[in-house]
């Protein structure tokens, strides 16, 4: 049993998807050949000039009114100051004193404890280019992403866990994708996280000496990245040792952090205030119309899909994961499905096939008014779930209504008593033994006879009635 | 020598009865450059072909839609970038740097017709009061060639001085427009910040920068910045106001003007013959029915070194990009990222520029934001209300533009603190963004001498307006240096 407590603030930046970047009209689009998305004012070239775009400023907004910020009414821009290849004009345009939120918060859960992690600040900057080290000793600089918009959001240190942190980011990544002003994949680079990491005695008030984590690139490599450095610390100060400020970096290859460079003084970025970019005054009228393009948020979703559509927790949960997931589910309900079966093929079929394909919703045939078509047939009997399933994999590959499919293919689920009572009969006379074996105790006999029956009607018979009618004639020999 | 002595309105009318062409005055200006810009040695560099070229096309053109400035040869200070020509800043830095795009102001003189004659010297980054920090050359006084023209629009004034165009542009951070002008007898003005774009106008002080023409007479000047003036969307810093008439303003009426002349303007460190001679140049406005008053600007002793704080501050952060990576000049042989910044930077900047630099960064610096940097901000602030409260009851506040007569070549060089003391008259309009204008008003010693006239925030028209009136009931503007009657 440890002694310490786990002190965590987390530092996480956001791209925000705006079409062109925050201070240059070149695209802000991922993935295009290296130094093909740059303009002048990319480049720093002598006499360029900043142009914000205001779309960016509207994207900060939204976030941080998402995460619960005061925005700020007057707001402005910063230079910060440092040399690198990445960052052609030596300063990053950023917000130092005035950012575009503060004081904010994100409720998490976890082992069913509720929790607010309370978000310090979040500003608005450009992201820097990208470098890339050859074997030769070369560097070559791409300057694509120089200029795309960022959010920085900073948390107070109210991580106590792995796990507080990694419900955090989750929480976090679910409410930044409903706003639609982020992809927020940390595989493409557009969520990024660093964690500042301590421990203390627990009782005592004051923080210990704190190290910085980084290349942390999944949720999954911040939750044992923390749990490793909160190891190591304790290591080291059980045996004796201090804490040295420092930047730590996270292997993948073993789970373990190793030294990046010790932090000497705090840097000096001499902060200047832009005089290129004009203060920026929001009035209530652009606020409010930031404000009412907020999506419902997950939460809120999740208490009404339980309230709404009596759903269980876990599965509002699920559901009200992803936007697109929770517009699918309710589009499908309106659309007239059960919602409770809506939600066990979305949460069963539908996502396995996303996971096993690594597709989007978008990039397969299925749709609202299909799957609810199918949830619908299945509610009334006219398919079995068995059935079900291959005209699930007709409607997410090819579209299309349920109706039809089940039409096409002659599926249709057989319920009429007289036909199957005809096919038991048949069944039962074939094999006599079995009905001797039931007799005798054999309840798997039954299954058997069951599966002849299937085999006989191509699996479209009605399996309640199928069971009740078996039995009755059983019982009648 | 008889087309560039005429006005842009007395150019158009023989260009519209076809009595001169575009290329006849292309032919004049290069002609002029030609004799006398290797005793002055104002041109960086000049792009006789291209003009030429640019000329003839133009004489193509129908006589209709001609602007007031179509046809006319401007020069243009070389940080102010220009497609496909060479830019330097006057500096090593960036000796081979050719501009991928034309500045705002560029595109403004091309679309009213223009014709480029070639790019100017200036001190090293717009850094310096005297064209003697170029990298390349120093420019001289047209009027003497032992003097200084003044700066850093040095060459911007002297070609004006000495002929070779009617028009240039320069530009002001803290009187580069102003005290070159009054230096050279010429017409100079720092339009009110924002009224100009400085999208092309390479970065020294971006709060305090403002591009500014540079003409032999107020009308002509007020046509320039007719054409270069507006809104531009790639400079958030400029206006949408509109942009009057500024010729329409030149009535030469001002009965009833109230002119205010601070003391500070007249006191310990102007020359007796500057203060005589803006006496005498308030008798002569006096004369046409304006009243003056002496008022006080009490925080502008301050100025000075605020100025030089902020300005050198600003400079710090915008010449970082100067790394030797993308362009510009590149040490070679460099074995290591921060050689190769060390090494580019200490080779390619000079010695005044890597001074700016070095104090902007300490004033920056953590240890020093709060005593220099914030507290120079404060002062700006002071200074600003100071004018405000003056310009509540008064039109325009006059003053000397320089305390002196250019000063001989190599006089000062090795002396900045005296230089930076001289730019107590200009720096406090900068630090407070409103316009002033310098004309000529005199004499010393064959040298000439400059009245500053200073407006309200946008109110270049009234600027003007005094600045014609004044001139128009003068000759300073008429005489010309001897150089004009050489060969």
């Amino acid at each position: 049993m440890t002694n310490f407590e786990t002190i965590v603030g987390l530092e996480v930046h956001v791209e925000l998807k705006t079409d062109t970047k925050i201070m240059s009209p070149a695209p802000a689009h991922f993935g295009a050949e290296p130094n093909m998305n740059i303009h002048v004012t990319d480049l720093a070239y002598p006499g360029v000039l900043p142009t914000l775009n205001e779309r960016a400023v509207e994207f900060g907004m939204k976030a941080s009114m998402a995460l619960n910020c005061e925005v700020a009414s007057v707001m402005n821009f910063d230079r910060k100051h440092y040399f690198y290849p990445d960052n052609p004009k030596a300063y990053q345009i950023s917000q130092d004193k005035r950012p575009v939120g503060q004081n904010g918060w994100v409720e998490i859960e976890v082992d069913g404890k509720k929790k607010k992690i309370r978000i310090e600040r979040i500003h608005l900057e450009e992201d820097a280019g990208k470098l890339t080290h050859t074997d030769e000793g070369h560097s070559l600089v791409d300057l694509n992403r120089q200029g795309t918009p960022l959010i920085e959001i900073v948390t107070e240190a109210d991580v106590r866990s792995p796990e507080e942190a990694y419900a955090f980011l989750e929480k976090l990544k679910a409410i930044i994708q409903y706003t639609g002003v982020s992809d927020v994949r940390m595989e493409e680079g557009s969520l990024r996280c660093d964690a500042n990491i301590s421990i203390r005695p627990f009782g005592q008030e004051e923080f210990g000496t704190k190290t910085e984590l980084k290349n942390l690139n999944s949720f999954n490599f911040v939750r044992r990245g923390i749990a490793y450095e909160v190891e190591r610390q304790e290591k080291v100060l059980l045996s004796g040792g201090t804490i040295q400020q420092e930047t730590r970096r996270y292997e993948e290859a073993t789970g373990a952090t190793s030294l990046m460079r010790v932090k000497g003084s705090a840097k000096d970025y001499r902060f200047i205030n832009d005089p290129d970019l004009p203060e920026i005054h929001i009035d209530q009228a652009w606020m409010d119309r930031v404000r009412a393009e907020i999506p419902e948020l997950p939460d809120a979703r999740k208490e009404r899909y339980i309230n709404e559509f009596d759903l269980p927790e876990y599965d509002a949960k699920v559901l009200t994961l992803t936007k697109v997931m929770a517009d699918f589910f309710e589009a499908t309900v309106a659309a007239g499905a059960d919602a409770k079966l809506a939600s066990n093929w979305l949460m069963g079929e539908v996502s396995a096939y996303l996971n096993a394909e690594q597709k989007e919703f978008s990039e397969t045939a299925l749709t609202p008014d299909g799957l609810a078509s199918m949830v619908k047939l299945i509610a009334d009997g006219t398919i079995s779930s068995k059935i079900a399933k291959k005209v699930f994999k007709e409607l997410i590959e090819k579209g299309g209504n349920a109706a039809d499919i089940v039409k096409e293919q002659g599926l249709v689920q057989i319920s009429d008593e007289g036909t199957l009572r005809t096919i038991v009969t048949e069944t039962l006379d074939a094999n006599e033994q079995s009905i001797e074996d039931y007799k005798n105790g054999k309840d798997r006999a039954v299954g058997f006879l069951v599966g002849q029956i299937m085999k006989a009607t191509k699996g479209q018979a009605n399996p309640p009635l199928v069971n009740k009618i078996l039995l009755e004639e059983i019982a009648k020999r | 020598m008889t087309l560039l002595t005429k006005t842009a309105t007395e150019l158009q009318s023989l260009l519209h009865n076809r009595e001169v062409s575009v290329k006849e005055l292309t032919e004049e200006s290069l002609s002029r450059i030609a004799k006398v810009d290797g005793d002055v040695h104002a041109f960086l560099s000049t792009n006789e072909d291209q003009a030429l070229a640019t000329a003839q096309q133009l004489d193509n053109q129908p006589l209709e839609g001609r602007g007031p400035l179509f046809g006319l040869p401007i020069g243009i200070k070389d940080n102010i970038v220009t497609k496909g020509i060479v830019t330097t800043c006057a500096s090593k830095m960036l000796e081979n740097f050719v501009p991928v795009y034309d500045a705002t102001v560029v595109e403004h003189i091309n679309a009213a017709g223009m014709v480029t004659m070639g790019k100017l010297n200036m001190d090293e980054f717009a850094m310096g009061s005297t064209t003697e920090r170029s990298a390349f050359q120093t420019t001289h006084n047209p009027w003497n060639l032992d003097h200084v023209p003044g700066g850093s629009s040095g060459g911007s004034a002297a070609a004006v001085a000495a002929g070779e165009v009617a028009f240039a542009l320069g530009s002001d951070t803290g009187g580069s427009v102003r005290q070159p002008a009054a230096f050279c007898g010429v017409v100079g003005m720092k339009p009110t910040y924002g009224r100009v774009s400085r999208s092309g106008l390479v970065a020294f002080a971006s709060s305090l920068d403002q591009v500014g023409p540079i003409t032999r007479t107020v009308e002509d000047n007020a046509l320039l910045l007719n054409a270069i003036a507006g809104l531009d969307h790639r400079d958030s810093s400029t206006s949408p106001q509109a942009v009057p008439d500024f010729r329409a303003a030149l009535t030469g009426d001002i009965k009833g003007l109230k002119i205010g002349v601070p003391a500070e303007y007249l006191g310990a460190g102007v020359s007796e013959e500057a203060k005589a001679a803006v006496l005498e140049a308030l008798k002569v406005l006096e004369s046409l029915g304006a009243e003056w008053e002496e008022v006080s600007l009490p925080n502008s002793k301050y100025a000075s070194q605020a100025y030089y704080v902020i300005s050198s501050s600003e400079a710090s952060s915008n010449l970082a990009r100067f790394d030797g990576i993308r362009y510009g000049y590149s040490a070679e042989g460099a074995k290591s990222l921060e050689e190769l910044y060390t090494r580019s930077r200490s080779e390619g900047f000079g010695e005044e520029v890597k001074r700016r630099i070095l104090l902007g960064m300490y004033s920056l610096g953590a240890d020093h934001h709060e005593d220099l940097y914030m507290k120079s901000l404060k002062v700006r602030t002071l200074v600003a209300q100071d004018f405000a409260k003056l310009f509540e009851k008064y039109d325009v506040i006059i003053g000397p533009s320089t305390a002196t007569t250019a000063y001989k070549i190599g006089e000062l060089i090795h002396d900045p603190l005296t230089l930076y003391a001289n730019d107590i008259l200009t720096v406090p309009i900068n630090l407070a963004g409103i316009p002033a204008i310098s004309v000529p008003c005199g004499f010393s010693n064959g040298l000439p001498l400059g009245l500053q006239i200073i407006g309200k925030h946008y109110d270049e028209a009234t600027v003007y307006k005094v600045a014609h009136a004044y001139e128009q009931a003068t000759d300073f503007h008429t005489q010309k240096p001897a150089l004009w009657e050489v060969k």
